[in-house]
């Protein structure tokens, strides 16, 4: 479970990231976080997974005080949130199987076990076959499948998402996020930020709006337009 | 990867780097292990000579085995003798012989009589030796004395020659070589950065991230020490004949360079190997961690 009490960030010398974020995410949910550039939803999930403090409120991500959290336990947290990123950072001098391990790598696993599910994972994310190319040979597409491989192989509880259709065309975008549903049903909470309307509009699962930093909606079955009614005329 | 590996791939993808901090380091522990052993060696030969007795007193004729034991208790009474040894004139003509044996022409005409007793005495240590001469030359029937105390203090003042001027130079070329390695470090921890990144995302603990640099420094170490061990190895064994007529009485000197084949001279080398390879992997550490410290902060 994800839980955001009176969450706000502030960077130095900047206006509110973040804003009094109140919010709860059940193990399990699929929720989009939209809104434009500027919202808030990259500092919401960077929030997620320590890679930024809090200036005030509370976050807890599973038995995790994200608040409290000693620096040298950063990286236990990380395992059990798994992020896939908008510009894949994936590592160039690495083929795509051991781009994947390192995510079982890290955790100490054995050569054969890391084989065998670097294997099933390549598989699951419609990359086998593939495993020995390295990521200049891959089109995008191919390197945000290694991107997700990555991240879900070592089995976190929670995947967030920052962006990950954002560099793709439409239709490869989609089968990204059939990727993600996939993850979904076999229990990992997804957490995933998009500006793709016509995917938050299709897939009608709860959304979140954010909007200069402040919580403009939480529907259960959201559309992007209800966060889009509440942006700023430039 | 393992950890070793992964250490072993970072040195491999810039050879040049490498050879640098492995040269650094052989320079450093050749000139540090040529002077550790200079130190050792002359320390044993400085034992050696102060177990050797140190002032020997020759009395005159008429002095008796009296005179001899009073000196030797007075002696004993200051504390500050290991051994007093009394040899009397028919033990002199005896070493006399020993010692000439081989030349019959030096042995014909010499007698007991025409040879002085005498007491040999081992001072606990070297600086007590300006004390006890002047208790010696007043003792009654003493004729002459000789001491080594020269011999001594100019061992003495080569053995800390020796270590000062070892000890300083292996503290430079030990700085050198760990500032060499942080340097190397940092260049590979700046130009990792993104992989750095990428694995602390991921969830690689600090230490899976900081280990294979560890190791890199290690290596760069042993890599220097191996190195500088068979340069002094082979130099050793190129002047083992000379070593040995120099050195060959001297205990430790003896078994160790009598052949290269045989267990003292093996177990000593490879001592020597263990604490060079211990104190590079060491050095080489530290140099890493350093540069840890001051450019991966987290």
């Amino acid at each position: 479970m994800i839980r955001f009490d009176h969450v706000s960030k502030c960077f130095s010398g900047h206006t509110d990231a973040l804003s009094e974020i109140t919010v709860e995410i059940q193990d399990g949910e699929f929720v989009f976080l939209i809104g434009p550039s500027g919202a808030g939803k990259t500092t919401f999930l960077r929030l997620l997974i320590r890679d930024i403090l809090s200036t005030g409120g509370k976050i807890f991500v599973d038995d995790w005080n994200l608040n409290t959290l000693p620096a040298g336990k950063v990286h236990l947290l990380r395992r059990f949130v798994g992020t896939v990123f908008q510009d894949f950072k994936l590592l160039t001098d690495r083929t795509v199987f051991e781009n994947v391990a390192l995510g079982l790598e890290i955790l100490g696993k054995g050569d054969k076990e890391i084989k065998d599910r670097v294997l099933d994972v390549l598989e699951l994310v419609g990359l086998a076959g593939k495993q020995q190319f390295f990521p200049l040979q891959l089109s995008a597409g191919e390197m945000q499948r290694t991107g997700i491989a990555r991240a879900i192989v070592g089995g976190p509880k929670i995947l967030l998402a920052d962006e990950p259709t954002g560099n793709l065309d439409p239709e490869t975008a989609w089968e990204i996020l059939s990727i993600l549903q996939e993850v979904n049903k076999m229990g990992t909470t997804v957490v995933m930020a998009t500006h793709n309307a016509s995917i938050v509009n299709d897939l009608k699962k709860r959304t979140i709006a954010l909007d200069h930093g402040i919580l403009v909606s939480d529907e259960k079955s959201g559309r992007y337009r209800a966060a889009a009614k509440h942006q700023k005329k430039p | 990867m393992s950890t070793l590996a992964t250490a072993a791939k970072h040195i491999r993808r810039s050879p040049y780097q490498a050879m640098a901090a492995t040269t650094t380091m052989f320079v450093t522990f050749l000139l540090a292990g040529i002077f550790f052993l200079s130190a050792v060696a002359s320390a044993f030969i400085l034992q050696y000579f102060e177990s050797k007795p140190q002032i020997t007193v020759f009395f005159a004729d008429k002095a008796t085995r009296e005179d001899a034991d009073a000196l030797a208790k007075t002696l004993e009474s200051t504390g500050k003798t290991s051994s007093t040894k009394y040899v009397s004139k028919e033990d002199a003509l005896v070493i006399y012989r020993e010692q000439n044996k081989s030349d019959p022409l030096l042995l014909e005409m010499v007698t007991a009589d025409i040879l002085p007793a005498s007491l040999e005495i081992s001072a606990k240590e070297p600086k007590y030796l300006a004390d006890l001469v002047p208790i010696i030359k007043a003792a009654n029937g003493v004729e002459e004395v000789i001491y080594q105390k020269d011999v001594v203090d100019a061992l003495i003042a080569w053995t800390n020659a020796i270590r000062l001027v070892g000890g300083v130079l292996t503290g430079l070329l030990a700085f050198n070589s760990i500032l060499t390695i942080m340097t190397v470090v940092s260049m590979k921890i700046a130009l990792k950065r993104e992989e750095i990144d990428v694995l602390r995302l991921v969830g690689a603990s600090r230490w899976y991230i900081r280990l294979p640099f560890i190791l890199e420094g290690g290596l760069y170490g042993i890599g220097g020490a191996l190195l500088s061990w068979v340069i002094i190895t082979l130099l050793v064994l190129w002047a083992r004949p000379v070593l040995l007529g120099f050195l060959g009485m001297i205990p430790p000197f003896g078994s160790i360079l009598l052949s290269p084949a045989a267990t003292p001279f093996i177990l000593s080398s490879l001592g020597f190997l263990g604490g060079l390879l211990v104190t590079g992997f060491f050095l080489g550490s530290v140099g890493s961690l350093i540069a840890l410290g001051r450019y991966l902060k987290f």
